[in-house]
């Protein structure tokens, strides 16, 4: 019985006093989106912080020794009554849990550590890096999210063709490839045989940054990530457009000789947009893991080489802290997602 | 009726036809699976060489002078090296997924039997882990335990079981109330009874196909920790370790070292996602697309 008379006949109806009670579900909509942003946040907050707590609780249990670490590993060389005397001096004889207290004060009251691998401030590598990695992961999603409509645009509207099907395939082997071998191939290919890119880092070795030189040595790790994203993007796309063109709204549409443009704009793109981008929320946390393998590979210079290098050389102060900040940046991004799909789509409940 | 049946018949041989039949894509990804496996398992165990010596004389060879895969940095035949990676991967994949899938059953036997607050923590617990971001977990646990094959696995179990417990939990959800479920409890059988005996076999085939399908994903986490240098020592190499060292060797224009270990990290995912896709259908009683 989804006639399309009846939806067309019920924005007509609703014509009336549309205004006020448009306006009136917005703001009971806006008043939920409000309490699910608080509630989530209620969830969040605890969740860093048990995070925090269980890495305190593992590296208390585990072999990594702060002595040690201090010394770079010459702790040996030290007579017992001077471990003794530093590990007063360092605090290392508490417990971990007054450790932990101690780290997550200090944190809120903006002393985040040193960082042993930089020999820096934890505050100055974060304050160098974020940029980049906001730049190198804001390109990758940009690109991913532009490739990815398009493709599975043209994957959905005609889902027998050939060039569907080959894109199809194309998916299912990018979607088995890890992202370091995309990486490393694309390393091989662009930089080292074509010659087409540099082979890593942000400049070339003793010049300025600038924005040519900046741009050039962003193309190829900026698409890498991009392409590690995109299967799942596609394949998501491609599904719920080919269900919304069967559907009877659709069907409905076109037999009223709705113009074809129109029925894109008001049935396709409201229903297949916003899973899409929920979707593109949910796979932020993958975005992040290839972005901490691109920056690997390419030498770039942000948060996710950072993160590999004090994990490698156990800078606790480093590590813990960009845990914490990446975990952050992936939860709120997650949020914001959800909470445009729920702004786009009036058909989902504000309560998840 | 006779005759609705009889319109009925051939299109249920049609069905029973397709659905029994595998896909050509699925008996070659069968067929690439055994042929890997057999790789995986034989090779190292007939060849017997000690991947610890170096043989500088004949490092860093072309495939063709330097055998089947060519040799890596310290002279090593790289179709035995990439067998035994393969092994080390493979082994410590299934054992994640075997430790997973029992971990998820657990949990998720008892969230969807015992329901109330206990229902509610283990709920919240999926929600929060699956929340953050694993391979960041899987970094930081390697990292403080360096080397250790054991928080390789503790660490790649930690965020893998959390999809199993969710099938299991929706199973039992599902079947708490079906008929044989309250037969058994009037007939007297205790609550673990019922679960030993109807709910644990209840759930044991979509666990399993869970099980299959978290395989291409514990090697993908492994090899991603080999890569960055925190998982296994070098003397455990697995695909990964393999790779880290492909990164050095593309810059001497070594390619044989990124690509025979990618192709069969690429092989291996795609032939057990392939499977575990085509069993899913299977038991849902649905073709998948491939």
């Amino acid at each position: 019985m989804e006639w399309g008379l009846a939806h067309g006949m019920r924005s007509k109806i609703g014509r009336g006093n549309s205004v006020g009670m448009l306006h009136e579900r917005w703001r009971r909509r806006r008043h939920d989106i409000l309490v699910m942003v608080a509630r989530r946040f209620g969830f969040l907050i605890p969740l860093l912080v048990l995070v925090t707590i269980g890495v305190f609780a593992l590296a208390a249990v585990s072999p990594y020794d702060p002595l040690d670490a201090y010394m770079d590993g010459r702790a040996g060389e030290l007579s017992i009554a001077q471990q003794a005397k530093l590990v007063t001096e360092l605090r290392l004889d508490t417990p971990w849990y007054l450790t932990w207290w101690e780290w997550i004060s200090s944190l809120f009251r903006g002393e985040l550590g040193i960082s042993r691998s930089y020999y820096q401030p934890v505050a100055q590598v974060l304050r160098d890096r974020l940029p980049w990695t906001l730049l190198l992961g804001v390109t990758g999603l940009m690109i991913s999210v532009v490739v990815s409509l398009l493709l599975g645009a043209i994957a959905g509207f005609r889902p027998q063709s050939l060039i569907s099907r080959s894109i199809g395939v194309l998916t299912i082997i990018l979607q088995a490839t890890p992202p370091f071998v995309l990486a490393l191939s694309a390393l091989g290919l662009f930089a080292l045989s074509l010659h087409w890119a540099p082979t890593g880092g942000l400049t070339y070795p003793g010049q300025p940054i600038g924005f040519a030189s900046t741009v050039r040595h962003l193309l190829v790790p900026g698409l890498v990530l991009g392409v590690t994203q995109i299967p799942w993007l596609v394949l998501s796309l491609k599904d719920s457009i080919a269900e919304v063109l069967t559907s009877d709204a659709v069907r409905g549409a076109r037999v009223r000789g709705i113009p074809y443009p129109m029925i894109l704009r008001r049935h396709v793109l409201p229903t297949a947009l916003p899973p899409f981008i929920a979707l593109v929320g949910a796979r932020l946390p993958e975005l992040v893991v290839g972005s901490v393998l691109v920056e690997t590979i390419f030498a770039w210079p942000g948060l996710g080489s950072a993160l590999v290098r004090s994990a490698q050389s156990l800078d606790f102060p480093l590590l813990t802290f960009l845990t914490l900040a990446i975990t952050m940046l992936v939860l709120i991004g997650n949020l914001l997602a959800d909470v445009i799909y729920v702004v786009l789509d009036p058909r989902v409940d504000a309560d998840a | 009726m006779s005759f609705s049946i009889r319109a009925w018949t051939p299109m249920l041989e049609v069905s029973w036809n397709r659905r029994f039949l595998p896909s050509p894509a699925v008996s070659i990804a069968w067929a690439v699976l055994m042929l890997i496996g057999g790789y995986a398992f034989i090779v190292p165990w007939v060849t017997n060489v000690d991947l610890l010596s170096a043989d500088f004389a004949r490092s860093g060879l072309a495939p063709g002078a330097g055998g089947l895969f060519g040799t890596d940095s310290a002279g090593h035949d790289l179709f035995i090296r990439v067998a035994a990676g393969l092994r080390i991967s493979l082994t410590i994949a299934l054992t994640t997924a075997v430790g997973s899938s029992l971990f998820g059953m657990l949990l998720g036997i008892l969230a969807g039997m015992t329901g109330g607050w206990v229902d509610r923590t283990i709920t919240r617990l999926m929600d929060g882990m699956n929340a953050l971001p694993h391979v960041l977990l899987g970094v930081i646990i390697v990292s403080l335990f360096r080397g250790s094959l054991l928080a390789i696995v503790a660490s790649l179990v930690l965020t893998h079981w959390i999809q199993i417990a969710r099938i299991v939990r929706a199973q039992i959800l599902g079947l708490r109330h079906a008929e044989y479920v309250e037969a058994a409890w009037l007939s007297g059988m205790s609550r673990w009874q019922i679960i030993w005996y109807h709910l644990v076999p209840a759930s044991l085939g979509q666990s399993m196909i869970g099980l299959v399908l978290l395989i291409p994903h514990a090697i993908w986490h492994e090899s991603t920790l080999s890569f960055l240098g925190i998982g296994l020592s070098v003397h455990k190499a697995s695909l990964g370790t393999l790779l880290a060292d492909a990164q050095g060797a593309l810059l001497l224009g070594q390619w044989w070292l990124l690509v025979f270990p990618s192709l069969f990290l690429i092989a291996v995912t795609l032939s057990i996602g392939i499977v575990g896709t085509n069993l899913t259908g299977r038991m849902n009683g649905v073709r998948g697309s491939i």
